[in-house]
């Protein structure tokens, strides 16, 4: 098996393990993992799959690295959001607990 | 009932995974040979590496929108929590603040040497502005208050350069080539190089705004 | 000369296993913290892979936003969810 085949295959296999993740997963956080995790098997079989050297996926390659940071930032917000203010401590909040 | 069903999809997952492990390993039908393409008219394109070429001009839309896409999801991040407010400093740990002084001027100066190295060699305004706004965020952690003042003040003008200077010459390529993002080959070096630098700042600043989003600075005292 | 060109395909081999080895523990391990951590050395370990696909450019956008400021975003939100509800899968 060549170089570039390897990869193809593994990400073909990373998507897969990522899929049942996400649909096992209970946490929120977890699921962001695992939607993360499936984008970057996308972007090898995209990569892979292209001939070596091939410019146009890895530009678009990079765009979708930036795009996912930005999703799983509002997606990390969206949960905290969910899961609500903290009861515990928080020294910012400005309440002395006990 | 529970253990039936995960048991399933467990079946079904494993023959996705044959299925698409057999498909990506049929050979692709030769298309157009595009990295042929891309190297024949590299010499109109105002750098020398294929891959900022593309991104900054052969696909300069989708760079383009990709930071708008930046910038909403800085807005739906702004929509959710409230900048934190500056703790005063002065309680950070001695190591972090001394690691900082030292590593900011570095990570300040490889994320300017990979814009500049983006025009001939692997780099550019992704990576750099990456590099950039985790110098942001180490700055932020080691208790620089005046950087985070500065953010909270000018956040959206800092954020928005990038787009706003991009748009300007989307529009200014418009007006006199005709064509939207058309860059004409003898000023495609300087413009992409323009751009690169205001995306460059606006990367960094969204990344910082959207880590200062999630977490909090925790390792204060107040 | 016969072994050394045998390295790259072990080499590609040895990093494929790491990387599915890696996405696993990232996805399955139970406490959150431990899967982020795992999550950050899938994306180092993913930079790896680039370099090996001839990608410098996306190696280096990997290693600096998919690894680490994904990491210091998920880690620094474990942080502000410790405490609650951190023993789910």
């Amino acid at each position: 098996m060549t170089g570039q085949a390897c990869y193809a295959v593994l990400g073909a296999l990373l998507f897969c393990l990522s899929f049942h993740a996400l649909i096992i997963a209970v946490h929120p956080l977890r699921r962001l993992l695992a939607v993360n995790v499936m984008g970057s098997s996308v972007f090898l079989v995209f990569i892979a799959g292209a001939g070596p050297r091939d410019p146009l996926p890895q530009a678009l390659v990079i765009t979708g690295i930036v795009v996912a940071v930005a999703a799983t930032a509002l997606g990390l917000n969206l949960l905290l959001r969910l899961a609500g203010p903290a009861e515990d401590d928080r020294p910012s909040a400005g309440q002395d607990g006990s | 009932m529970k253990r039936l069903g995960h048991a399933v999809l467990g079946l079904l997952l494993l023959m996705l995974a044959g299925v698409l492990a057999w498909a990506v390993s049929l050979p692709v039908a030769p298309g157009q040979d595009v990295p042929a393409h891309i190297a024949g008219s590299l010499a109109d394109s105002g750098v020398s590496h294929p891959v900022t070429a593309v991104l900054l001009n052969f696909r300069g839309y989708d760079t383009l929108l990709e930071l708008v896409v930046l910038l909403v999801a800085l807005a739906g991040v702004r929509c959710l929590a409230p900048l934190p407010p500056p703790s005063g400093g002065g309680a950070v740990g001695g190591v972090l603040r001394e690691l900082a002084a030292l590593l900011l001027p570095v990570l300040v100066l490889v994320a300017l040497y990979l814009l500049w190295a983006g025009a001939t060699r692997p780099g550019g305004a992704f990576q750099g502005g990456a590099l950039l706004g985790a110098a942001g965020i180490l700055a932020l952690l080691a208790g620089r208050d005046r950087f985070l003042a500065v953010l909270e003040q000018r956040l959206w003008l800092l954020a928005g350069l990038g787009v706003g200077v991009f748009l300007a010459v989307a529009a200014g390529t418009l007006v006199w080539g005709g064509t939207l993002l058309g860059l004409p080959p003898e000023q495609a070096g300087i413009l992409i190089l323009v751009i690169e630098s205001f995306a460059l700042l606006s990367i960094a600043v969204t990344l910082v705004a959207l880590f200062l989003g999630t977490g909090e600075l925790e390792d204060r005292d107040p | 000369m016969a072994a050394l060109s045998l390295l790259p395909p072990a080499l590609d081999l040895l990093l494929a296993v790491a990387l599915l080895l890696t996405a696993w523990r990232a996805l399955y391990t139970r406490a959150l913290f431990p899967a982020v951590v795992f999550f950050v050395a899938f994306g180092m370990l993913l930079a790896l892979a680039w370099m090996r696909l001839e990608a410098p450019d996306v190696a280096l956008a990997e290693a600096a936003i998919g690894a680490g400021l994904t990491g210091a975003l998920l880690m620094a939100a474990v942080a502000r969810l410790r405490g609650r509800d951190e023993d789910k899968p």
